[in-house]
């Protein structure tokens, strides 16, 4: 297949790809944000007068300023876009400032005086766990009857293991740019990945109806799902400022703001407890995955619930009961990130063959095939699993990474050095693909032919660097014809296409691809038409190429020369396409349904070394198999399941969001919060994608979506710490390891496992 | 530099990603002309643009991301990252870009390198989309091939007058400000400068001063820059001792003590990344005075002095006796910090009668580009299997960089055995309260200084065994 390079690639190497920030010039005032300095209690007092007199400013608002909805909570409210008594997370939005330079407006925002009666926080998650604090209900999915099985199985255990949380780091910060438009109306540039949303908060923020707000985004200079509902507030605020004052604004947060203001991925602790046979196999399980949902509902119903969703991974439960806890604590509202809960519910599925293959001495990639879904076996949830890769898979890695016989070398190596300790591990990915709420499951395409030949692509998705724009304009040269150097690519704006989902869920493709295929598709017959008409042929005798279209093999127009002649016979060559998923539903009341068009998996093995002294740990190989289907362009996939990985990986190891006792975060700029750096990519890395492996459900061009799975193959790299870390206690002990293994966490696992032995 | 490029010059291929030195989305590359061995050529080093003043650029040439081009095709640099599907995003990847091109200025053409070079000057770089397989790819193909003369060598010529006529101009004025913002060029007249304006921020590689502007949101009155003052730039052995001066950039500084002292070698390559390396200088890293600075433990192990001079003269301080509190150190508000001495027989070298074992370990979070949880430098002499004389560093540890007396008590004329590591223990207790912070836990940070003594006892006695997880995996 395909190995096209993204659309923007030349663009971005030459520093020719224009971000916001960088369309902003000395026309633009610049807007800060002011935090509270507690986490929760309520405001006293408020004094801006410095604030007003600090150089530059131009304008200030509060609350009481915002002419429509103070609200900005994506599903339920919950989120003010500024507060203006309840204080529920550090670094919660107050006022706003804008001035003349950005510096000023930051500068402006330190001589605010506000005085709190502050209270006491919860800000752990166990304490949330324990009052039953909660965003939202917790959620049950069961089938069969777990709680008599686990009574009657044969080995029983119980576990815990804490996942922690993840900044996304996307390397453009929040941005949006705002312009006002004729009739009250705005125009807004955004890093964001739901424009419609956005669109829609703003009209309701202004008080001014949707048609007179226009959103525009072309690219973002990273997502990751931290721009999926987090970008709305920088829009609001642009949009409010620039109505108010009648002149383009922007809205930039520092990255220091960014990290502390916007939401992040959810902490979880899983609890488990789990009964299974001689051979391993698992008889019944039961979960409590208790997400940490910060302040505020935001997503986190759907997130828990893709948590609950995903704690079978790859696995076949006779009996499950599953409790999803949507958990509040007085920190910054946690959001969408790459998985979307997903991971988190996998790693307690991960943990749970680890623990029983360790009690029962085997190999954890026995236990792991023991319990593989066989076709059309039952989810938790009741949808069957069927067109399963996972074992295909699995078998061929397992050949070719040679696991076996390094497993063998990896105890040789242990037991011949006394401070070094490698390990390895093996694990699968089965991952749902659609959004859980169904109607979000819908998207359009706009596409212009114009009498040049030349084409004219829009859709409601956004470039956010996974090459969703490169795929698209792959997928209408196909369909049409035409050159995709003929096709271009436009911002995602709101007037275009309008009422889109989020580019979330690892949809992209699938829904847009499927949109922009069909309104293809729609031109196309169109030009049959008419040149069956005028040519008095079979449609099969009309074939499309870059070149133009010939019939019965003779060459016979150009595009220009087709598409001229069709626009003189009064031929519109303009169409719009328009997608739903089909087969899919959820009905939430009863934790029962079809919710995922089809699975999307993975599997990796990964090998490590960790130090027993000092904790520190590195990546030494990890091999790849992954099942995009018929893949639209090998690179780009392969692009996305390197990244994901990767950003998998800083998950589970370096990355710690750390936290003062009062709730202030410290790991709060990239000198404290550490993603991967080159370094940490494993010298050996082969990424391969699954061969001969094309859809089986009507997806476009028979691929498979690949944005998030690959994120959960770094779960192979957490297994494999632990099983070093056990290796340090000669296999005796189970290491209680929890996520991210920092060095820090490892030591203190090598330590639990030495003391144990001893 | 960053705002100047993108906001008076609208120059917006370079892109702020933190404003803080840590990320590398702006790197810029900065050439100035280097006369080594008497022909003068062009050095191209990265800096993050973030972190770097508009006015220590004078006489250097900048190069941005926009500059790469040329006659509308692409630097080799650039197409190979195309060709390998280096971008995603594209927010990070002109920073790329220009730490690729400052490696293949710096690179033997031709040579395939390996993949720790890679590592090493593409570390300062942070991708949070490809996962960087593809740009290593990239970075292998590109340097190596071997690369005709691009633009920029075919003008080096008129660079390198362009830049010597620039340098030159106001050389006779340096010491007077322009702006606010000073610039000597030799020792005297910097410490003249200090003596009349105490208030004025010193800015020798500006890595941590720029972070009070750009985090601090603080604005600085006046800026003397000791950067033009060759004297303090120098690397001299002499008989009995090495003088390091206190303004040579770390990148230089490894080059340079990399025979004397290979040791240093593996927490060098760690220290910050690149661009950081390429501006951030040894006095810099002692008059921080960070508790948490890489050099002041290695030097304090290595019983390296500090020479500070003022308008009053020269005073020598031990390096072990130069930090006084937090932040607090001894150097004067007229002082500046002139070079560190450190004694040769400090290190492992031929002609040292005594045995020496040097071992300088780092402990962070991230392998690359991190600041450490803790840093713990050991200087040896040994007699077999006994530790004659010990002298030790540790950062991290305590509120200032410092040795651990009660330790090197402990260990001085024994060896390194299970039960005198047990008494070490009980010694580094003594030595050290650490804290709780954001990089570690004080736990943390006082089981790791116990069990590098274990690592120390295994890398002298039995030198076979691999004790380091960098040793694995390459």
């Amino acid at each position: 297949m395909a190995s096209n390079a993204h659309e923007s690639a030349i663009k971005h190497v030459s520093g020719a790809a224009p971000y916001i920030d960088d369309v902003v010039d000395s026309s633009y005032k610049h807007i800060a944000i002011g935090g509270s300095s507690i986490a929760f209690g309520s405001i006293t007092s408020i004094d801006l007068t410095d604030v007003r007199a600090s150089e530059g400013v131009v304008d200030v608002i509060t609350a009481e300023e915002i002419p429509g909805s103070k609200d900005i909570g994506p599903v339920f409210a919950g989120d003010p876009l500024l507060t203006s008594d309840q204080i529920d997370f550090h670094g919660q939005a107050v006022f706003a400032v804008l001035a003349e330079t950005q510096m000023q407006a930051r500068r402006a925002v330190l001589k605010a005086k506000i005085e709190y009666a502050a209270q006491t926080p919860v800000l752990e998650l166990p304490e949330a766990i324990e009052k039953k604090f909660y965003v939202r209900p917790p959620h049950r999915m069961q089938r069969g009857d777990a709680l008599s099985a686990l009574k009657e199985g044969l080995h029983k255990l119980k576990g815990s293991v804490r996942v922690g949380g993840q900044e996304h780091f996307y390397l453009e910060g929040q941005v949006a740019a705002a312009s006002p438009d004729e009739d009250g109306g705005v125009h807004v540039l955004s890093s964001n990945q739901n424009p419609t949303e956005a669109q829609k908060l703003v009209a309701e923020v202004l008080d001014i109806p949707m048609k007179d707000v226009l959103l525009e985004t072309r690219r973002l200079g990273g997502g990751f799902g931290g721009k999926e509902t987090q970008a709305n507030a920088c829009c609001c605020l642009a949009a409010l400022f620039a109505v108010r004052n009648q002149c383009n604004t922007v809205c930039r947060l520092s990255r220091r703001d960014d990290m502390v203001m916007t939401g992040k991925r959810h902490e979880f602790i899983n609890d488990y407890e789990v009964s299974f046979d001689n051979e391993g196999g698992i008889n019944a399980v039961k979960y409590q995955l208790a997400g940490n949902c910060g302040s505020s509902p935001d997503l986190s119903d759907a997130i828990v619930d893709r948590a609950m969703f995903h704690c079978d991974n790859a696995y076949y439960y006779p009996d499950v009961l599953v409790d999803g806890l949507r958990c509040k604590t007085h920190t910054v509202s946690n959001t969408a990130f790459r998985g979307f809960g997903g991971p988190q519910g996998m790693m307690a599925a991960e943990s749970v063959i680890d623990e029983i293959a360790f009690a029962l001495n085997l190999d954890p990639l026995d236990v792991r095939k023991k319990n593989f879904y066989s076709n059309d076996q039952l989810t938790p949830y009741h949808q069957p699993v069927t067109d399963f890769t996972v074992p295909r898979m699995v078998d061929e890695l397992e050949e070719s990474s040679c696991y076996r016989e390094r497993r063998k070398a990896i105890r040789e190596f242990n037991s011949s050095n006394s401070i070094l300790k490698k390990g390895i591990a093996l694990t699968p990915v089965k991952f749902g693909i659609s959004f859980t709420a169904t109607h979000l499951n819908q998207a359009g395409a706009l596409l212009h032919l114009y009498t040049d030949g030349s084409v004219h692509l829009n859709h409601g998705g956004t470039e956010m660097g996974q090459g969703l724009f490169t795929k698209v304009a792959q997928v209408v040269s196909a369909e049409l014809g035409v050159a995709l150097d003929a096709i271009r690519i436009s911002a995602t704006r709101t007037d275009k296409v309008p009422n889109t989902s989020a580019t979330a869920a690892s949809s992209g493709s699938d829904l847009n691809g499927m949109a922009a295929l069909l309104a293809a598709r729609e031109i196309k017959q169109r030009l049959i038409d008419y040149l069956r008409e005028q040519h008095d042929c079979a449609a099969d005798d009309l074939v499309f190429s870059a070149h133009g279209v010939s019939i019965s093999g003779v060459h016979k127009y150009t595009w220009q020369e087709l598409a001229t002649n069709a626009w003189i016979a009064r031929i519109s060559l303009s169409a719009t396409g328009f997608y739903k998923t089909p087969d899919i539903y959820y009905d939430r009341d009863k934790a029962r349904g079809h919710p995922f068009f089809y699975f999307a998996s993975g599997a990796a093995v990964s090998e490590v070394i960790i130090d027993t002294l000092t904790g520190e740990s590195r990546l030494l190989r990890t091999d790849i198999l992954h099942d995009a289907g018929s893949s639209i362009n090998d690179a780009i996939d392969i692009g996305q399941i390197e990244g994901g990985f990767i950003q998998g990986v800083g998950w589970l190891t370096t990355e710690e969001l750390k936290w003062s006792p009062d709730g202030r975060l410290l790991s709060d700029g990239p000198a404290t919060y550490k993603i991967p750096a080159i370094g940490d990519a494993p010298h050996e890395f082969n990424v391969k994608l699954l061969a001969d492996s094309p859809n089986a459900a009507p997806t476009v061009m028979k691929s498979k979506a690949v944005g998030e799975p690959p994120l959960m193959l770094s779960i192979s790299v957490w297994c494999a710490i632990r099983d070093a870390i056990a290796a340090a206690g000669n296999y005796r002990y189970f290491p209680a390891l929890n996520a991210p293994a920092t060095a820090e966490e490892i030591l203190r696992c090598v330590t639990d496992v030495k003391a144990q032995f001893s | 530099m960053l705002d100047h490029l993108r906001e008076c010059r609208q120059k917006c291929g370079t892109k702020e990603g933190c404003a803080s030195g840590d990320c590398g989305a702006c790197t810029v590359v900065i050439a100035e002309v280097s006369s080594e061995k008497g022909s003068e050529k062009l050095l191209y080093r990265t800096a993050n643009s973030c972190i770097t003043f508009a006015g220590a650029l004078h006489g250097r040439q900048l190069i941005t991301v926009e500059n790469l081009k040329h006659q509308n095709l692409l630097h080799p640099s650039q197409q190979a990252m195309v060709d390998c599907h280096g971008s995603q995003c594209g927010f990070c990847t002109p920073g790329f870009v220009m730490s690729l091109f400052a490696a293949m200025k710096s690179a033997d053409s031709g040579q395939e390198p390996a993949r720790q070079t890679i590592d090493e000057q593409l570390g300062g770089n942070l991708c949070r989309c490809t996962g960087y397989r593809p740009i290593i790819d990239a970075a292998m193909h590109a340097l190596s091939s071997p690369v005709d003369n691009d633009h920029f060598d075919c003008d080096a010529a008129t660079t390198i007058d362009r830049l010597k006529s620039i340098g030159g101009i106001a050389a006779g004025t340096k010491t007077e400000p322009h702006g606010n913002f000073f610039r000597p060029d030799t020792t005297t007249g910097l410490c003249e400068l200090r003596k009349k304006y105490p208030a004025a921020k010193l800015l020798a590689g500006g890595t941590d001063l720029a972070l009070s502007v750009t985090q601090q949101l603080e604005t600085i009155d006046k800026i003397i820059l000791s950067g033009e003052v060759d004297e303090l730039k120098n690397f001299t052995v002499t008989e009995s001792e090495l003088r390091i001066g206190a303004g040579l950039c770390l990148t230089d500084f490894r080059q340079k003590i990399i025979t004397l002292c290979p040791e240093l070698e593996a927490l060098l390559v760690r220290f910050g990344g690149t661009q950081v390396r390429n501006q951030a200088t040894p006095g810099g890293n002692f008059a921080n005075a960070s508790p948490v600075g890489d050099l002041p433990p290695v030097f304090i192990a290595l019983n390296a002095s500090v020479v500070l001079q003022s308008v009053r003269g020269l005073r020598t301080v031990a390096c072990r006796d130069f930090f006084i509190s937090y932040k607090r150190t001894q150097l004067e508000s007229d002082e500046i910090i002139r070079e560190f001495v450190i004694p040769l027989n400090s290190f492992n070298h031929a002609e040292n009668p005594a045995s020496v074992i040097n071992r300088f370990y780092k402990i962070s979070k991230r392998l690359d580009d991190d600041i450490s949880a803790v840093c713990a430098a050991f200087h040896l002499q040994m007699d077999g299997k006994t530790i004659v004389q010990i002298s030790t560093g540790f950062g991290g540890m305590a509120e200032i960089p410092k040795p651990a007396p009660e330790l090197e008590k402990t260990l001085t004329g024994r060896v390194l055995d299970p039960p005198c590591i047990e008494d070490a223990k009980a010694a580094l207790m003594k030595d050290f309260q650490p804290i709780d912070d954001v990089r570690a836990g004080a736990a943390y940070r006082s089981l790791v200084c116990e069990n590098l003594l274990t690592r120390l006892a295994t890398e002298i006695y039995s030198p076979e065994t691999s004790t380091t997880v960098t040793d694995h995996g390459i």
